[in-house]
């Protein structure tokens, strides 16, 4: 693999060149610029206040998913039956019928990946503020990893949409979508919100200050 | 300090700072320390990707038009399209979760396709870029994360399996029109090289 070539000797931030870099088009400016003339995308060297963006979206669908996991998220009508399954209730369900794969691709989507990813960004926003023993490169993978996973969460919501256009035979059988549903979708929206929000440039600075205070 | 800024790439991820030299087709240049890739050309990709996002219109066209899932249980049957589905939360609140779905499953797809080609097409016939086509490539990246076509096809699946039980299912064409779909979007994603079409979007 051809590496792009360092400016000389140990990595150089474009901060501490004394400019600030495009995030979408990696172009570099001098620092006193505010937009990128390449892409047209607003600059700024540190986002400082996206921990309160990451922090308020973080909270927002924390708040979101405990409803989604309280109330049903579907309600399924039969001649014989009603019946309201909850996320974990579905897993149960899924599970009983020995569809053991696609109970624990659910189970894994709709509960696991939401838990992990309310964990590891709390755990990246603290660390940028108070440090970690954890190194750099493995933050940022784990950050890499909660932006692309995080929006796999929505599989839970699209079976719902899809189980409720599909299951309407009149008297037979009648799926329809509860309420978690729609808390669910906006947890996950609010989480991937918060993810965004997270410049994972903090995660570097970070390094570089202690670098300075152990020299 | 640095007399050419433009010779310069910031590694988005981390703030390094290198000279950007392209490399060879097929290679990739990434950040030293946080592995993000900053470069990566590829043969003809501007033409590939332009053919692959028509296919892909295509194919977005066609799956709103034919069911994904049929089912059948006691002599009544139903076939859902994707319109369908998005339309499954109609009463009170649940028309925002509609219109989400529908955004997500359709809207900013094929948004994305139109923007990339749009963006795309005058570079491939060398001619200077079409007006707005930098605003248009800024958002084709910004919604990236929120076009989840290959995440509904997934979540056919799952339905289709949590229904076995219950009734008869089977797989409409617009669902294999999907998955064809998510193949040729992934695809598109590995041909596209970032740096070099900013580039080329300010010769």
């Amino acid at each position: 693999m051809a590496r792009t070539e360092p400016l000389s000797g140990p990595i150089v931030t474009a901060r501490e060149a004394g400019l600030v870099a495009c995030t979408r088009c990696t172009r570099v400016w001098p620092l006193s610029e505010t937009r990128c003339a390449r892409c047209g995308s607003k600059l700024v060297s540190r986002d400082t206040q996206s921990l309160q963006r990451v922090w308020a979206w973080w909270i927002a669908g924390f708040m979101a998913y405990i409803p989604a996991n309280l109330y049903p998220m579907l309600e399924t009508r039969t001649l014989v039956y009603n019946q309201s399954d909850t996320i974990v209730g579905g897993v149960i369900e899924l599970a009983s019928h020995g569809a053991y794969g696609i109970a624990f691709v659910i189970l894994l989507a709709s509960v696991g990946i939401p838990i992990a990813k309310f964990v590891a960004i709390a755990f990246l926003a603290l660390s940028v503020r108070r440090g970690s023993r954890i190194g750099q490169v493995r933050r940022q993978q784990v950050y890499e990893v909660v932006e692309y996973i995080g929006r796999w969460s929505m599989i839970d919501v699209f079976v719902v949409a899809i189980l409720a256009s599909l299951v309407q035979l009149n008297i037979v059988v009648t799926i329809t979508p509860g309420p978690a549903a729609l808390t669910f979708a906006l947890s996950v929206i609010f989480t991937m919100l918060s993810a965004q929000a997270f410049d994972s440039r903090m995660i570097w600075d970070r390094q570089e200050q202690d670098g300075k205070a152990k020299a | 300090m640095y007399s050419d800024l433009d010779s310069l790439i910031a590694c988005p991820s981390c703030d390094a700072l290198y000279t950007a030299k392209r490399p060879a087709k097929g290679e990739r240049a990434a950040c030293a320390r946080c592995h993000t890739v900053l470069i990566a050309p590829r043969r003809n990709a501007g033409l590939r990707i332009i053919a692959y996002a028509l296919a892909s219109l295509v194919l977005v066209m066609g799956a709103l038009a034919f069911p994904f899932l049929g089912l059948s249980v006691a002599g009544l049957g139903n076939k859902a399209t994707l319109i369908d589905a998005a339309l499954a939360f109609s009463e009170g609140p649940f028309v925002i979760l509609s219109l989400a779905v529908v955004a997500l499953i359709v809207f900013l797809p094929a948004l994305r396709l139109l923007l990339t080609i749009y963006v795309l097409t005058p570079l491939v016939l060398d001619r200077p870029a079409w007006p707005g086509a930098k605003r248009a490539f800024r958002w084709a990246e910004r919604i990236k994360p929120w076009s989840m076509a290959e995440i509904f096809v997934i979540g056919c699946a799952v339905a289709l399996v949590k229904l076995v039980d219950l009734a008869r299912v089977e797989l409409g064409p617009a669902f294999w029109m999907f998955s064809v779909l998510v193949v040729l979007l992934v695809v598109q994603d590995t041909l596209m090289c970032r740096w070099s079409v900013w580039r080329a979007l300010n010769r």
